[in-house]
């Protein structure tokens, strides 16, 4: 069982929805960047999910944009980015709580798909989710991801019907991610109603968990779609966050690091709220 | 070594791909409204009505055919090949955008889209959608990077006399792939009722097959033009590529005719060896960035690098997915040419032949330069001239040290 599973089943004993957060790796630098990702299971994350910056992040709104051109001016890498998750596993000997990379193929692509899958293991991450890789595409990468035992997240959105939801679950793994609205990351929610119909259209079709993100900004909001969904994704809003503990001149004030943590319990305490049956 | 496929004219596959290029690498939102389109436009293309609607709007609008005029006075200032311009800078709006435009437009039509949208690096190709959108009644927003805003600021001004919202992009280097990424990000939010109109022989399945089929008017008349003019095909075929629309419409009607050679011409800015340049199949590798996998300027990681061209409409780091397959079976040579060689075969053209053409256009000419005095006398060449540089006028004069005044 992978640790995604593992994770989601045991959320599922303890009756409630998990708190999925999203930060840039090496946002604002890699010091920084470490000591989030290090405090984010103690702050309420379930699940992490770890930005890959790329120059031309075509499915994200202004503020995932701009913590990836911080990150990219710090000097992030995909070799910093694995290492970040090693050091995760080894210093805070965390082996259960999920990492999952995020970002776009064409990092994928060029270090080469089987050996960026067994570098992404050997370093501890979990997961995929590539935004531009569609069912459509994934052939490339899937076999590479099943060998080295890393789930691969995929998309889902309200344009997916339900003629196109099997070649989506076709390809998902660990839990199937669904895109509650058109749009950016960070831009416009959608409401209780649609995630609602949408998670459960979704699940007649898996027995995946569903885990529900973009839009997604407040305890309340994050409380909404755990009440439907089996865990909620929250990334522009933390990286908003991150943004506001810099000074004018871009360097982080000290209140940074216990801003980001605050905010993030106080989603886990919206979601955490919501009693499952 | 690449083996040679039968025709060269089959591609893309039922899944977009030409061999390793190609293909639907975008966001799921997307997805199943790119699969509409493809059906739509299969559909349209086996409807006799919507070809004759397009055909009627080229001729009686757009102003085709567009002449196959012999350039006497530079083949002979050259000395070697007959040096034939497609004069497809006389279309309506000044270039060849026009030929692909009215064919999407129609689509968005066909299809009951309410609005359109566009990317624009030098601006000929939102001035083409804008012309067309203000035809049919379209509202369109066209974007544009803030640099090439700046430097392209008649067409600026043109696109919004003809009623289109221009949004310029100010997020990375504010040029063309911004333009893209914005478009992309916008229409995303806006799929249900909006079109992307995308200007280039590039982006996800079906595009890049969908522009290169309008395009394709341009090497179908050019064969007939030159048979007429000549009793033959063309010997060689010589194009600009940024994105690569103009060439691959000249091109590909010729693809199967092994006796025609096929040259496109990259942007190499300040020389290849400076980095500064828009060379993606000189100087690039194949990647994935805006729905296909192709030849890319990137780093070692796959982060893209900035393009730099004196041209706005051939400063991009990418280039159509057919064009990466035909560079890799050898059936098209690619090379380049610099700023300062397509400054000079700008200021050659207009005293030559009294033809202002487009900066994107003077980089053909600059390779025809360079080549046309090592052919025969025999050689037919065909350059396309794919633009007018009316729109380049204020920044040439720029470069030349000029002051134009009002």
């Amino acid at each position: 069982m992978s640790r995604i599973a593992k994770r989601f089943a045991q959320l599922k004993a303890d009756k409630r929805a998990g708190l999925v957060t999203y930060v840039t790796a090496g946002d604002p630098d890699a010091d920084i960047s470490y000591q989030i990702l290090k405090g984010l299971p103690a702050a309420g994350a379930d699940l992490i999910e770890l930005g890959m910056p790329f120059t031309d992040p075509m499915a994200d709104g202004p503020s995932i944009q701009l913590a990836g051109q911080r990150a990219l001016k710090a000097g992030i890498s995909v070799d910093k980015t694995f290492d970040m998750v090693k050091r995760f596993r080894k210093e805070t000997g965390d082996n259960e709580t999920p990492i999952l990379l995020m970002g776009y193929y064409n990092l994928v692509y060029q270090r080469g798909a089987e050996k960026f899958c067994k570098d992404a293991a050997a370093a501890g991450v979990d997961g995929f989710i590539l935004v531009d890789l569609p069912p459509e595409e994934a052939d490339e990468l899937k076999p590479y991801a099943v060998a080295a035992g890393i789930d691969t997240v995929l998309l889902t959105a309200p344009t997916t019907d339900d003629k196109r939801l099997p070649a989506v679950l076709k390809y998902s793994s660990g839990f199937v991610y669904f895109v509650s609205v058109l749009g950016i990351t960070g831009t416009s929610s959608a409401t209780e109603e649609a995630v609602r119909t949408h998670v459960e259209r979704i699940k007649r079709h898996t027995m995946l968990p569903v885990g529900v993100g973009f839009g997604i900004r407040t305890p309340d909001q994050a409380a909404a779609v755990a009440r439907h969904a089996d865990a909620a994704v929250v990334g522009s809003a933390i990286v908003e966050r991150v943004k506001a503990g810099l000074d004018d001149k871009g360097k982080p004030k000290p209140d940074l690091v216990p801003g980001v943590f605050a905010y993030i319990r106080a989603l886990a305490d919206g979601v955490r709220g919501v009693r499952k049956a | 070594m690449a083996i040679s496929p039968n025709s060269f004219r089959t591609g893309p596959d039922e899944r977009g791909h030409f061999g390793i290029f190609g293909g639907r690498y975008v966001a799921e939102t997307l997805m199943p409204l790119i699969l509409e389109l493809e059906k739509a436009y299969n559909a349209a293309k086996a409807d006799p009505a919507f070809q004759s609607e397009l055909d009627y709007l080229l001729e009686h609008y757009a102003g085709r055919p567009s002449p196959l005029y012999y350039a006497k006075r530079l083949t002979e200032k050259l000395g070697g090949a007959k040096i034939y311009l497609k004069r497809d800078e006389l279309n309506h709006t000044g270039s060849h955008k026009i030929n692909n435009v009215l064919g999407q437009v129609l689509m968005a039509k066909r299809m009951g889209k309410t609005r359109v949208i566009a990317e624009t690096g030098a601006g000929q190709h939102g001035v083409a959608t804008a012309t067309a959108c203000a035809l049919f009644d379209i509202p369109c927003v066209v974007f544009m990077g803030s640099v090439d805003v700046e430097r392209q600021s008649p067409n600026v001004f043109r696109m919004k006399m003809l009623g289109a919202e221009v949004r310029p992009v100010t997020a990375g280097s504010s040029t063309l792939k911004d333009a893209m990424n914005e478009a992309l990000r916008d229409w995303v939010a806006t799929c249900e009722n909006t079109f992307y109109c995308i200007g280039t022989v590039a982006g996800p399945h079906p595009y890049p097959a969908m522009v290169r089929d309008f395009q394709c008017v341009i090497g179908n008349e050019t064969r007939q033009q030159m048979m007429k003019a000549e009793g033959r095909l063309p010997d060689t075929l010589v194009a600009c590529i940024g994105g690569g629309s103009n060439a691959m419409g000249l091109f590909h009607p010729f693809l199967d005719d092994p006796g025609v050679r096929i040259v496109g011409v990259e942007a190499a800015g300040h020389g290849i060896e400076t980095g500064q340049h828009a060379a993606s199949l000189t100087g690039g590798r194949p990647g994935v960035l805006h729905g296909n996998r192709t030849y890319l300027l990137q780093d070692k990681e796959g982060q893209i690098i900035e393009a730099h061209s004196i041209s706005a409409g051939l400063d991009y780091p990418g280039i159509g997915p057919e064009h990466s397959w035909l560079k890799e079976n050898g059936r098209v040579e690619y090379v380049s040419a610099t700023d300062n060689e397509a400054l000079e075969a700008f200021q050659l053209l207009c005293k030559l032949e009294g033809i202002i053409p487009a900066l994107e256009s003077s980089h053909a000419l600059a390779h025809v330069m360079q080549l046309a005095p090592k052919l025969p006398k025999n050689n037919l060449l065909v350059m396309n001239l794919s633009g007018r540089g009316d729109k380049d006028v204020p920044q040439v004069a720029a470069r030349m040290g000029m002051k134009i005044e009002s």
